[in-house]
């Protein structure tokens, strides 16, 4: 057939039917009811543009100079402003009332999420899982199960953006922002930064990857680095030396942080906070807008000390931690040294490094 | 520049003042009046950001922010209100003197407010130099150890944690934006001053056209509100030892 | 076609011997002039100049865009692109685009008075202008900024060094600009209208220009203290947005749309002015619901204040507080629907022509209603968090603002053009660029909210190959828009000199400013009008010129 038409306009059609695609895949369980939300926006839309469309259409032709020369005063109609003011209202209001419960769907993550956290980076993405698995601007993700993505950016604004899935959230400096999603169809979907950020902007792109519960678990299986991250925080905790005050012992300096996660706490100012997340990071970093009631504010700050993969893993640690069996094990040691030493020279590392395949007491990786 | 043509006015019989799109001098007076308040109202919304950021700030950071403020001069800041407030008074007074058509007084109440205005400014610039001196100035020459140490100054005062102690350089920045941005309006404020001072030598004001002495008051006496408000907000932060 | 256009005897006619376009002569005459119309038609020169260094930069958004990598420029390069055009576009364009020309031209005729309130305050306004589009374009030579119109920290505060400093400086110095020509057209609407023009006998142009300056006046200070923020930031490092500092980068979102949500009414309200008049003269009848229009251009401008935060639905604010926002952001769209409707009502029993302000109008109620309703979209915050952030956005700023705001300009440029230079523009050639016009804009913008659904972001050089048709299509329809904004250029120009002398009222329209000669003189009415006759009286008109004739010269 394309003899009857040039080969670039064959091309170009070809492609174009396609391509052509209105909207992307439906790939997760919120998608379908985001596009019903769209479909109806566009079905009022076409409603009202035709409306109007058809009244000045019909307006125009029914009253063109040749066919009224004499134009009628008409001052107004109290009962038209009423009709058209309540009702474009009632449809914004459905359109509100939609808005809103899928924006809280979207923004609610339900309680058996499993956690992914993304740090963002001028131009790129980190993604830690809690196994160990660290990915750059991929994603893997289980079929069928609820994930959370904790996120955080270590420069300036940027936005996690998954077309295919219908989910969007700011990613920004100096605290945690969240989204969760459930992926129903396996793939690779585009992952892509939306908030201009800088000279690399449009290349801090990604994939997403969805796969089957047997596959990704195959995956995790071969892409961990040996430590996960709580592991990692178990590190860190020891070296930065946050065992000496928060010991788990009676009279210690430091409230107990063992089954803290997810608790009401009080503070010294006498309201009361949730130990999530947010929490977490900005004690490590504010620690004295923070003080737990009934503790003195002597908690140093480590502003600049650690990275936000560090911070990540720390938040994963003390999410995890049960007991303190192991927090007093090395304590011990290190009470020995000065706190904050060389992770080298602890003799503590190589004990928490040896590889646990069964989770250990206390600690789940 | 635009020229009022004098000579002409030789002809019609209306105020020399009087600009031509106006029907007569009190339309042109109430207009300039209202055009002044309207011109304030911008100034509040333009400080307003400010007020808003201290606000949000000082609810996050209140310690760092009564550490900041135990760290300016009460002496220092309580002169420069009543200074600025005895200008006022001056400006008040020029104001007055314009109505009565008092050239000389004219000319001596608006020379104190420039006076007074002067005062203020350099008092400012010691405290500025002060803070300079005490590292207190933001991104230029900041140091928070002052901080983490008690103050002889204020025994009450505990000394803050190192994470606080890094936030009164919010605080700073706020004092010297605020101030400084009020510090500009005043520099402004004196300097047309100045200009009224030689054209009021001339007789311009005491001839019946006192519209522009009394709005220039207006924009003073703001001014001068302004500084109302800065003074307890950045000075007086939790001083009732 | 038929046509209301009544032109004097081409044969015996010529322009009025004393006009304030030969009152004085002289470069000084009009750099020192405070006569509002001369500073209107500078304003014009200058945003038309500045409108087409904007277009360039679109242009050249678009060339790049042709091809899914970024192939065309350096990706530093193309970030300046957008953020010049964006901030040309929206600072030294739309918002004086119709106040600071038409309004400044017509206002103080429109109520009966000689001039503005402040003259020389109108002045100074202009130079500031001036003033802020040297220092845009110093920035530009200079090596241009690629922070984005929106400046968004700590990007610009701490992560570029292009000049963001001088842009920042430049938007300070053009917002007083517009702070003082509100300010001006407050005080002149309230204080200097003549005896028997109440307020509701202004025209609704007024109102709407009432409205958008109250924007104005609160408004734009916001944005002063905003940018001295960042530019003390930049320059002291003081950490107010911060967060190594214990500043919030969010506060500056909240403090930049604060200003940034009202623009847009400032933009746009003016050019609902213009509809209101060119749909009531082509229909040869009064505005349907008068005090409807002007009663949702006052809540257009007051809810306009309190949905600021819809533009930061998914930046972390909380749930709760979006939920406010949103409702607002569905209140405040309901004004806008009313207008559409009163507008297309007035068409109702009317006697209609379609002259090319009013095939303007058409093509504004039809993409305003397209860009408005968007706007619920992306009100809706379960969808917003979809769209937002790419094409879709952008489509729909661009509906409101080009197929909106800029046809609404040209509306009134053509309809008030007899008026201002006392020549008619050609018909002909002006309806073709108003379609073509029309047709460009749909083809480049609408690809766009497909393009919006589908993922791709705004602000890419690069992009996946999927997208490739639709951003073929968008800058095929910009190089036919682009023909039709130059066209008006060219016959525009040509008018002054060979366009048919227009006579005082060649559209046989109500409203003080076609009682006058054109183009008027300099104290605009030879002495101060009486006004008895309410707005759009064509009654009262068609009594009036029974027992008159058009007068020129």
């Amino acid at each position: 057939m394309h003899y009857f038409i040039s080969p670039v306009l064959w091309q170009f059609l070809v492609n174009w039917l396609t391509h052509f695609a209105l909207f992307p895949p439906e790939a997760s369980s919120i998608a379908p009811y985001a596009d019903a939300l769209y479909f109806f926006l566009i079905l009022i839309s076409l409603v009202g543009m035709a409306l109007v469309l058809a009244l000045v259409t019909g307006f125009s032709i029914l009253y063109r100079k040749e066919r009224n020369p004499e134009a009628t005063q008409i001052e107004g109609s109290t009962l038209l402003e009423a009709t058209w003011t309540i009702i474009p209202l009632a449809l914004f209001m459905v359109c509100f009332v939609w808005g809103a419960l899928l924006y809280f769907r979207i923004y609610n993550p339900p309680t058996n999420a499993m956690n992914i956290y993304i740090v963002g980076k001028q131009w790129m993405w980190k993604a830690e899982h809690p196994g160990g698995q660290h990915e750059i601007n991929a994603l893997h993700v289980p079929l069928g199960r609820p994930v959370q993505l904790t996120m955080i950016s270590q420069d300036v604004f940027h936005s996690y953006s998954i077309p295919a899935f219908r989910v969007k959230r700011e990613v920004i400096p100096g605290r945690y922002t969240t989204v969760w999603f459930t992926a129903t169809q396996p793939g690779t979907y585009h992952l892509f930064c939306t908030q201009y950020c800088g000279t690399l902007h449009s290349e801090m792109i990604g994939e997403v990857t969805v796969m089957k519960p047997e596959e990704y678990q195959a995956w995790t299986e071969g892409s961990t680095s040996g430590m996960s991250l709580a592991q990692n925080g178990e590190r860190l905790f020891a070296s930065l030396g946050c065992n000496a005050c928060h010991s788990g012992n009676a009279g210690a300096r430091g409230p107990n942080l063992a089954e803290s996660y997810s608790t009401r706490v009080q503070l010294t100012s006498g309201s009361y906070a949730m130990v999530d997340d947010a929490f977490l990071r900005d004690s490590i970093l504010n620690p004295t807008m923070h003080t737990t009631a009934g503790y003195a504010p002597i908690m140093p700050t480590y502003q600049g000390q650690i990275s936000e993969e560090g911070l990540i893993d720390l938040v994963e640690y003390i999410k995890k931690l049960n007991t303190n069996y192991r927090v007093q094990q090395t304590l011990n040691t290190s009470q020995i040294q000065s706190p904050v030493q060389n992770q080298a020279q602890s003799p503590v590392a190589t004990r928490v490094q040896q590889p646990a395949p069964a989770a250990p007491a206390g600690v789940k990786p | 520049m635009i020229a009022t043509h004098p000579e002409e006015h030789a002809e019609h019989e209306h105020s020399p003042y009087l600009r031509h799109h106006f029907a007569n001098l009190e339309q042109q007076r109430e207009t300039s009046t209202f055009g002044m308040w309207l011109f304030l109202l911008t100034e509040i919304m333009f400080f307003g950001g400010l007020f808003c950021a201290y606000l949000i700030y000082r609810n996050w950071y209140y310690p760092a922010f009564v550490a900041g403020s135990h760290q300016l001069s009460i002496a220092l800041g309580a002169t420069n209100t009543a200074v600025l407030i005895c200008s006022s008074f001056t400006m008040a007074m020029a104001v007055y003197s314009s109505e009565m058509r008092w050239r000389k007084a004219l000319v001596g109440w608006l020379l104190a407010t420039i006076v007074l205005g002067g005062v203020f400014l350099g008092i400012k610039a010691v405290e500025y130099r002060e803070k300079w001196e005490k590292r207190h100035v933001p991104g230029l020459n900041f140091s928070a150890a002052g901080f983490t140490h008690q103050d002889p100054n204020y025994p009450e005062d505990k000394p803050l944690a190192p994470d606080m102690a890094e936030k009164t350089q919010v605080y700073f920045s706020l004092y010297f934006a605020m101030t400084g941005m009020h510090a500009l309006h005043m520099i402004i404020g004196v300097s047309i001053l100045i200009i009224l001072v030689i054209r009021a030598w001339g007789g311009a004001y005491t001839q019946g056209h006192m519209t522009t002495v009394e709005n220039f008051g207006l924009y003073w006496h703001f001014v001068d509100i302004v500084w109302i408000f800065l003074f307890p907000l950045l000075y007086l932060i939790s001083r009732h030892q | 076609m038929s046509t209301i256009v009544m032109l004097p005897d081409q044969q015996t006619a010529s322009l009025p011997k004393r006009s304030y376009l030969n009152e004085e002569y002289g470069l000084k005459s009009w750099l020192l002039t405070g006569d509002h119309k001369r500073i209107a038609i500078l304003y014009l020169i200058s945003i038309t100049i500045f409108f087409f260094i904007g277009g360039f930069f679109a242009g050249m958004i678009r060339l790049e865009l042709l091809t899914p990598p970024s192939d065309l420029m350096a990706a530093d390069t193309y970030n300046k692109m957008f953020t010049m055009h964006g901030i040309i576009m929206v600072f030294l364009f739309l918002v004086p685009s119709v106040p600071a020309t038409i309004g400044n031209f017509l206002i103080p005729i429109m109520v009966g008075a000689k001039d503005l309130a402040f003259p020389k305050i109108n002045l100074l306004s202009w130079y500031l202008y001036v003033l802020g589009g040297i220092l845009v374009l110093a920035a530009l030579t200079l090596g241009g900024v690629d922070t984005g119109w929106t400046f968004t920290t700590p990007l610009s505060t701490h992560y570029l060094n292009t000049h963001v400093i001088t842009a920042g400086l430049a938007i300070f110095v053009a917002g007083f600009s517009s702070i003082f020509t509100g300010l001006n057209f407050i005080v002149t609407i309230h204080r200097m209208r003549a005896p028997g023009m109440t307020w509701f006998r202004l025209p609704l142009f007024v109102w709407s220009h009432y409205a958008a300056s109250v924007l104005m006046v609160l408004g734009t200070p916001v944005l002063a203290i905003t940018l001295v923020l960042v530019i003390l930031e930049r320059v002291i490092g003081i950490g107010v947005f911060d967060p190594a500092k214990g500043g919030d980068p969010l506060l500056f979102q909240h403090l930049f749309w604060f200003y940034s949500h009202p623009a847009v009414y400032i933009m746009i309200l003016p050019g609902f002015g213009v509809i209101s008049e060119v749909i009531s003269t082509f229909s040869r009848k009064r505005v349907f619901g008068y005090t409807a229009v002007a009663f949702s251009s006052v809540a257009i401008a007051v809810f306009g204040f309190f949905v600021w935060a819809h533009h930061m639905f998914i930046m972390g604010v909380s749930n709760y507080s979006a939920l406010v926002f949103s409702l607002l952001t569905m209140l405040v769209a309901v004004p806008s629907a009313i207008k559409i409707f009163n507008w297309s009502f007035t068409l109702y029993k009317g006697s209609i022509t379609f002259e090319t302000p009013m095939l303007y109008a058409f093509g504004f109620i039809g993409l305003f209603t397209i860009g408005g309703l968007t706007g619920v979209f992306l009100g809706s915050m379960g969808m917003d968090i979809h769209l937002t952030e790419t094409y879709f956005i952008v489509a729909h700023f661009h509906f409101v603002m080009v197929g909106g705001m800029l046809m609404a300009f040209l509306a009134g440029i053509h309809f008030w053009w007899p008026k201002m230079t006392g020549r008619m523009y050609p018909e002909g050639i002006s309806k073709l660029a108003a379609l073509t016009t029309f047709i460009g804009f749909n083809l480049t913008f609408f690809p766009q909210f497909i393009l919006g659904y589908l993922g791709m972001p705004r602000r890419y050089a690069a992009y996946p190959p999927e997208f490739q048709v639709l951003n073929v299509l968008s800058t095929a329809g910009a190089t036919v828009l682009g023909v039709g904004y130059v066209l008006p250029l060219l016959y525009l120009a040509w008018s002054l000199k060979y366009g048919k002398i227009a006579g005082s009222n060649p559209w046989q329209a109500t409203g003080l400013e076609w009682q006058i000669q054109s183009p008027p003189l300099t104290t605009n009415f030879v002495e101060t009008p009486v006004v008895d006759y309410e707005a759009y009286d064509y009654e009262w008109l068609a009594n009036k010129t029974k027992h008159e004739v058009q007068t020129v010269g």
